[in-house]
């Protein structure tokens, strides 16, 4: 198992945003996450690389682990545990600067400035996020000049750039045509070979295609957590089987 | 997110498969009571009516179709369509079963019957029986109900059985009913594979609720 969370709560100030979670997400798999808005979702997926650090007034209780690492422990270097853990966001946010110089900030970073290392490193992420074609011959043109979903891509080639073993995605296609969101779709489904991805999305349609498993939340809970065969054709859960099917939310 | 207007045409789906079933009975009560009667008039009515039963079936598949494409049905209510697609086929193939009654009675002709028709009618009657207990148990979601009607089919496979000794007894002793039994033995087959029919409808219905397929009761023929 990748990631081990147990009996985590979470709250903003006095809020309680999530209550008792445990799950365990699977190596080199996709799991979804779903549930209606303010059902502590993105919570959940920001507390993974510890985004949530940032919010004022947030604080969280339980385990969670990344294979065997406490998350929360005191001493982790932050910056190495989002290296290990990227993300990707809701909207693309691309830096304003050349495409190349995207996907090479993270190693720059590092501290990594051979220029044969970096060019083999841009090319293989560009090429990992299906973009390196579309790209190729404008390396050095502004990323800003880019479609929402290239953009999306190169900030998914960004995050494949500085290694990482898994990658959250927070309604990655929310902002994105259906083409551009097939396009994602498929990636998602080549990373997971390589990465452990974990995907919050409001689309069912989407968790229903991409993942192997799914987590519903409600109000804070995790409700069901299960094979995404299950959760989308029977649910064991009346709450999981009136959210999908429309009855509420 | 409640969606309204996508459960009412879930609901109206429903209605259809029922308004299906209530004139995939009819046919079957009347092709038995023409086969009775000797009445050519309704059975020549029961065929040409089995085009508008083959229509409303497949009316439905194209709403369960259309559904599927613009709304994305999950969980119990993919399982509701899948189910429906199954058992409008199951319907459709009973109503051919009316029609393949009529058709004998239409063969028969003028010709008096071989036997008196005893076990035959109580086939139908168990049949139609079973059905109308059926579409219940669908719209009742009662797997309880539905796994009972297939325990039933036992029932009419006896009924076949018995129908088909007699037949058999009635051919050797006079080879001159051949014909007329050899219809009647037909007759009996359509109301035995009828019986399996339902059955397979009550099958669905349990795995519309429970997301399982239980094959309940294997037919012996």
């Amino acid at each position: 198992m990748a990631f081990k969370i147990r009996d985590v709560n979470a709250f903003y100030n006095e809020k309680q945003a999530l209550k008792s979670v445990n799950l365990e997400i699977q190596e080199c798999s996709v799991t979804a996450i779903i549930g209606p808005s303010g059902c502590g979702k993105s919570t959940f997926i920001r507390c993974l690389n510890r985004m949530n650090d940032l919010v004022p007034m947030f604080r969280v209780e339980g385990e969670m682990l990344y294979n065997g690492m406490n998350i929360y422990s005191r001493d982790l270097d932050i910056t190495e545990l989002r290296r290990r853990i990227g993300m990707v966001f809701q909207k693309p946010n691309p830096f304003p600067k050349s495409i190349y110089e995207n996907v090479a900030y993270g190693l720059r970073i590092q501290g990594i400035n051979k220029r044969n290392i970096l060019h083999k490193v841009v090319e293989e992420s560009l090429r990992k996020a299906a973009l390196w074609e579309e790209v190729k011959d404008r390396l050095n043109a502004s990323a800003l000049t880019l479609s929402g979903g290239q953009q999306q891509r190169l900030c998914i080639a960004r995050a494949i750039a500085t290694e990482p073993e898994a990658i959250l995605f927070d309604e990655p296609c929310s902002a994105l045509d259906p083409v551009a969101t097939a396009k994602i779709e498929d990636l998602i489904t080549e990373l997971k070979k390589e990465y452990t991805v974990v995907i919050v999305t409001h689309n069912m349609q989407q968790a229903a295609r991409v993942s192997e498993f799914t987590g519903f939340f409600m109000m804070g809970e995790l409700i069901e957590f299960n094979i995404t065969r299950k959760i989308f054709t029977a649910p064991s859960n009346k709450m999981t089987e009136d959210y999908i099917t429309g009855r509420f939310g | 997110m409640t969606r309204e207007a996508y459960h009412k045409s879930l609901k109206d789906v429903q209605d259809e498969v029922l308004k299906m079933a209530d004139m995939v009975g009819k046919a079957l009560k009347d092709s038995m009571e023409a086969l009775k009667q000797r009445d050519l008039e309704v059975s020549k009515r029961i065929i040409e009516n089995d085009v508008l039963i083959n229509r409303i079936r497949f009316d439905i598949e194209d709403k369960c179709l259309l559904l599927i494409a613009t709304q994305q049905p999950m969980a119990v209510d993919l399982r509701m369509l899948a189910a429906v697609i199954n058992i409008i086929t199951d319907l459709e193939r009973i109503g051919d079963h009316a029609e393949g009654i009529a058709k004998i009675n239409i063969s028969i002709g003028t010709e008096p019957m071989v036997k008196p028709l005893v076990d035959i009618p109580r086939m139908a009657e168990k049949g139609i029986s079973m059905l109308d207990r059926c579409m219940k148990a669908f719209v009742n979601r009662d797997i309880e109900a539905a796994r009972a009607i297939c325990n039933e089919d036992d029932e009419v496979d006896a009924l076949y059985d018995q129908t088909y000794r007699e037949l058999l007894l009635v051919m050797i002793e006079n080879p001159r009913t051949i014909q007329g039994a050899t219809y009647l033995i037909w007759a009996a087959h359509n109301l035995e594979r009828t019986a399996d029919r339902v059955t397979n409808i009550a099958e669905r219905i349990v795995f519309m609720v429970t997301g399982k397929m239980e094959e309940m009761n294997v037919s012996k023929y």
